[in-house]
């Protein structure tokens, strides 16, 4: 049970956090993974969780997913919202017992002490339309606010999860304005402050919200982003054929990435909405039944790719 | 004698369905405890916190009572196989069997089986996992590699009889004599055997566990932090409620709010602060929001909570800055810049979008402005073309609980009148029960439009609400139009908006019975209305019997006549008047059943024996045309007067008179006489389902 004495310094930078976060949960005994190379809307959509969810294997990965929301863009104006932002993501299959008490132990090495912060669990069911997956949990809020998602999944892609996975998703520029203290995204000290070459996160992402926001709202070729859709969505059809279930999935996971750019574009009328996120499900569902299905041949094929490699 | 501690401790329980499982369980056990001839002596107590669920017990016998149960076999005469199976079926050496006559002048098998009984340590570790495994969570779930659902992962169950703990198996735990007390604070496992070591070692390890105590805690330190400014807490009884069900040890803390933000409208400030972070708001004695909050954490913080305060200060700011920003955002452009987005929102899938929607509202407000005194119509195709506006704005789209509200401000700042800035600000109320009904002529027109539109809509196209469903508040929407209606007492034609309000759709509902529509939604009313009148003491088999009645669709004079006749039916008059009705129309039913046939024709006076008969059919023609009179007058009082005046000729009638007389004419006549006594009664309502008072 829990044992709040060992309560680090805080990160002195949002680089140092993901360092914490990562040896933390490296010494759960979790494989530490790299970001996925495709544009995703949240760490949950990474193949590591939405798909190793599934089955009767055990599965303990943590890995930071940069994660794209172009409705949220907001020109670099507003301090805290960004179309581009990191999810520190933790899966943990089977949920172990001690989940809650792991979780806030995470935050102790990030230097928040429990006894002078108000740590509470707050009520929130998670769902995801374009996934298929629901589970319950809480939104963890850190003096009124709120610093992580943590979800007990139930299902994934329409798929029952046995075992339950834990997932724990930190939104880490928000913990990191949390933990130094500032009241505006762009002035978080990237690397170490103190170093000669020191960069606040504006230094690294604010052109590129600038950017991003007039591409995603003005720039973006919706008939292109449709026609793309549409390529994406009968590739997913035509790998799955051949039981591909991963190669399928990242068709997947394009479609749902122009699904939100037309949707930024304006180019998505309400009820055209839930219609489009319909057809990412299903794909989403389909890629997710032919991994379970297809299942000990691919284990076969990474096998062999370890041997080799 | 036996006290029982049964404590559930698991992962956080959300606020809204704490006390509801705390309950259930109690009830389960109190049920399955009696049941099982254990009842207890004492009152079942039950509390719950954050983490835990916790029956309290007292008086339980030690043991079952020894029971004789008779069980029914097979006749004696029967195959030996069939007797044989029958005393195997018995439990070995406690019972004996006996014949017994039965009506056929044979005999069956009797066995009577003595169950002895079970202590209630041991009737207990087999009945409580069964129990726990049926106790109803409005959403449950599975955790780790186990089937089992609970709430949230369960991490603990403490169960003990006087003290001793009583083991049992579920969720993968072995039940026992410990919990643990606060997270933080005291998270080392306790030792606890028995209720009354129980509760104040919690509190020594900073657990309350009485919710009500917790909610008193909040509300009055509350109220001192707000007095210590020279202010008072806003009141919030909800929030309390919620408050209590997120803490085990409720500290509540006052902050500041920057007074930049000050100047944003209340309603924003509540809703960020309420909805959105759980704090309670503070007020000054005119009852303005005063620029603090109070927070309740769950610890008693090693720096007296400044830390806290401070991060609950900074995340308010977050949240207000983003709510200043669409302030400032949404005032930049007129509200009629946002009607054309209003074409691509929709209203609902089979109902087309926002934008015809407001094109409805806008001429089914003419239809209502003839009914609503003092209403103008040209302020109320304003107020109706605006209304929605709103919803693409930039603050309703963050918070949408704000429609509405934030509509009237956008309205008043670009400079419409106040009837239409009073009338979109109001146009959703009432919501809920606390909430007051508007007034203004305007805002009636407005908020009668809206929600008749949105009935009509829907039970058009076959959506109602069913059971517990009712997704679209359709509910509330009827109920509201009701509201609107009685409290200022208007003479709304109910059949003829609902058949403007389905003309406003055109085209997109044009295949719908309009008449087959207008009886399904004035039942819908009157089944709301009964709702509604019950809390005012109206019966609800005297609305159904004016209802049934009658055409009527003027809901103020159809509870005037409801109200008249309640009144009336409690005067001895009444009374004895209704049980001349009663044996009047089973008379006729009975006899029309036998003729098969129907007594409907005027009673003719020359076919008339008795001076009694005479009388009352004379009565009888007298009372039709006051009874119509009154009815025109809407004057009920006297029609009931008119009818109380019929128990005499009707009492002598049956007591001079005899029906069923040999006489073929004389008898069909005097039955003709009874059935107009239940057409003339009929003018004023459905006699046949009025109950007894």
């Amino acid at each position: 049970m829990l044992v709040p004495t060992v309560v680090s310094d805080r990160p002195a930078s949002f680089q140092d956090l993901i360092l914490r976060l990562q040896t933390f949960w490296a010494a759960q005994g979790c494989v530490i993974l790299q970001p996925y190379d495709m544009e995703v809307g949240a760490g949950t959509f990474h193949p590591a969780t939405t798909l190793r969810a599934l089955g009767p294997e055990s599965w303990n990965a943590a890995y930071v997913q940069p994660s794209r929301r172009p409705t949220d863009g907001r020109y670099g104006q507003n301090p805290n919202r960004l179309q581009h932002y990191y999810q520190f993501q933790v899966i943990l299959k089977p949920s172990p017992p001690d989940l809650q008490d792991l979780y806030l132990q995470s935050l102790f090495a990030l230097g928040i002490d429990p006894l002078m912060h108000d740590l509470r669990f707050v009520e929130d069911d998670w769902e995801s339309p374009t996934l298929g997956a629901w589970g319950l949990g809480w939104e963890v809020w850190c003096d009124g606010m709120e610093v992580s998602q943590f979800t007990y999944f139930q299902q994934v892609g329409g798929i029952d999860c046995r075992p339950v996975s834990g997932e724990l998703t930190y939104g880490l520029e928000r913990l990191a304005m949390y933990v130094q203290g500032v009241e505006r995204v762009y002035d978080l000290a990237f690397n170490d402050p103190a170093s000669p070459a020191a960069k606040t996160y504006g230094d690294v992402f604010l052109r590129a919200e600038q950017d991003y926001s007039a591409f995603n709202f003005e720039v973006a070729d919706t008939d292109m982003l449709f026609r793309h859709f549409e390529d994406a969505e009968a590739e997913c059809a035509r790998i799955l054929e051949r039981r591909l279930a991963q190669p399928a999935y990242d068709q997947c996971l394009k479609a749902s990435h122009l699904f939100n750019l037309l949707d930024a574009r304006g180019a998505i009328s309400v009820t055209e909405r839930q219609a489009f996120i319909g057809r990412v499900r299903n794909l989403a569902k389909a890629c997710c039944e032919m991994w379970v299905e297809a299942r000990p041949k691919s284990q076969v094929q990474v096998e062999g790719a370890s041997a080799r490699g | 004698m036996a006290d029982l501690l049964l404590e559930l401790f698991s992962e956080e329980i959300p606020a809204r369905m704490q006390m509801r499982a705390a309950q259930d369980l109690a009830e389960l056990l109190g049920q399955a405890l009696t049941e099982a001839g254990l009842a207890p002596a004492g009152e079942i107590r039950h509390y719950a916190t954050p983490r835990r669920l916790t029956v309290f017990v007292p008086g339980l016998p030690e043991r079952q009572a020894n029971r004789s149960i008779e069980r029914k076999g097979p006749r004696a005469d029967a195959p030996a196989a069939a007797r044989e199976g029958f005393l195997r079926s018995l439990p070995a050496g406690a019972f004996t069997i006996e014949e017994r006559a039965d009506k056929k002048g044979g005999a069956t098998l009797f066995a009577l089986v003595q169950e002895q009984g079970r202590a209630t340590r041991d009737f207990l570790s087999s009945l409580l996992p069964e129990l726990l495994g049926r106790l109803p969570w409005p959403k449950s779930m599975r955790w780790g590699k186990g089937e089992t659902r609970w709430v949230r992962p369960l991490h603990a169950i403490l169960c003990t009889l006087a003290g001793e703990t009583i083991t049992f198996g579920f969720a993968g735990l072995r039940s026992g004599p410990t919990t643990r007390g606060h997270r933080f604070m005291a998270p080392d496992v306790l030792e606890l055997r028995t209720f009354e070591t129980y509760v104040p070692t919690l509190r020594a390890a900073k657990v309350m566990l009485d919710p009500a105590e917790r909610r008193e805690v909040i509300e009055q330190r509350s109220k001192a932090l707000a007095v210590g400014q020279g202010l008072r807490l806003k009141h919030d009884p909800g929030l309390l409620d919620e408050l209590a069900g997120l803490v085990e040890w409720p500290v509540p803390l006052l902050g500041r709010i920057d007074s930049t933000f000050m100047q944003l409208p209340q309603e924003v400030l509540v809703t960020s602060m309420r909805e959105h972070q759980r704090y309670l708001a503070v007020e000054d004695d005119q009852g303005n929001l005063a620029p603090f909050f109070i927070t309740v954490a769950n610890i008693e913080a090693r720096d007296g909570g400044a830390a806290i305060i401070a991060g609950n200060e900074r995340v308010l700011r977050a949240r207000l800055w983003d709510a200043s920003f669409f302030w400032e955002q949404d005032r930049t452009r007129r509200l009629e810049q946002g009607l054309s987005r209003l074409e691509n929102t929709v209203f609902h899938a089979e109902l087309g979008s926002q934008g015809e929607r407001v094109r409805r509202l806008t001429r089914l407000v003419e239809a209502l402005c003839d009914h609503v005194p003092g209403a103008d119509l040209a302020l109320a195709q304003r107020a109706a073309q605006l209304a929605k506006a709103d919803l693409v704005s930039g603050m309703v789209g963050e918070f949408p609980e704000l429609q509405g509200i934030m509509g009237g401000y956008y309205a008043l700042e670009q400079g419409e009148s106040e009837p239409v800035v009073r009338a979109i600000a109001e146009h959703y109320l009432p919501k809920g029960p606390e909430d007051a009904c508007p007034t203004a002529p305007v805002s009636v027109v407005l908020a009668l439009a809206d929600r008749l539109d949105q009935l009509v809509g829907f039970f058009a196209r076959g959506i109602k609400p069913t059971g517990s469903k009712d997704p679209f508040a359709l509910r509330r929407a009827a109920l509201g139009v009701i509201r609107l209606v009685l409290e200022n007492g208007l003479r709304l034609p109910l059949r003829s908006v609902i058949q403007a309000s389905l003309f406003g759709y055109g085209r997109q509902l044009e295949t719908v019975d309009g008449k087959a529509l207008e009886e399904d939604l004035l039942g819908f009313f009157a089944d709301r209305l009964k709702v509604h009148l019950r809390n005012e003491g109206v019966r609800h088999d005297l609305l159904t019997a004016v209802f049934a009645g009658s055409a009527d669709d003027d809901l103020v004079r159809l509870i005037t006549k409801v109200k008249a006749l309640q009144a009336f039916l409690d005067t001895d008059d009444g009374r004895n008047l209704l049980a001349g009705y009663r044996r009047a129309a089973n008379i006729v039913s009975i006899e029309e059943k036998k003729d098969k046939r129907r007594f409907a024709d005027v009673p003719n006076a020359e076919l008339a024996r008795e001076p009694a008969e005479r009388r009352l059919i004379e009565s009888l023609a007298a009372a039709k045309l006051s009874i119509e009179r009154a009815e025109a007058l809407e004057d009920f009082n006297a029609a009931m007067a008119t009818v109380a005046g019929l128990r005499q000729p009707i009492d002598n009638f049956f007591q001079a008179v005899m029906v069923n007389v040999p006489d073929p004419p004389v008898r069909e006549n005097r039955l003709r006489l009874l059935a107009a006594i239940r057409a003339s009664l009929g003018r004023i309502a459905d006699f046949s389902v009025i109950g007894d008072s």
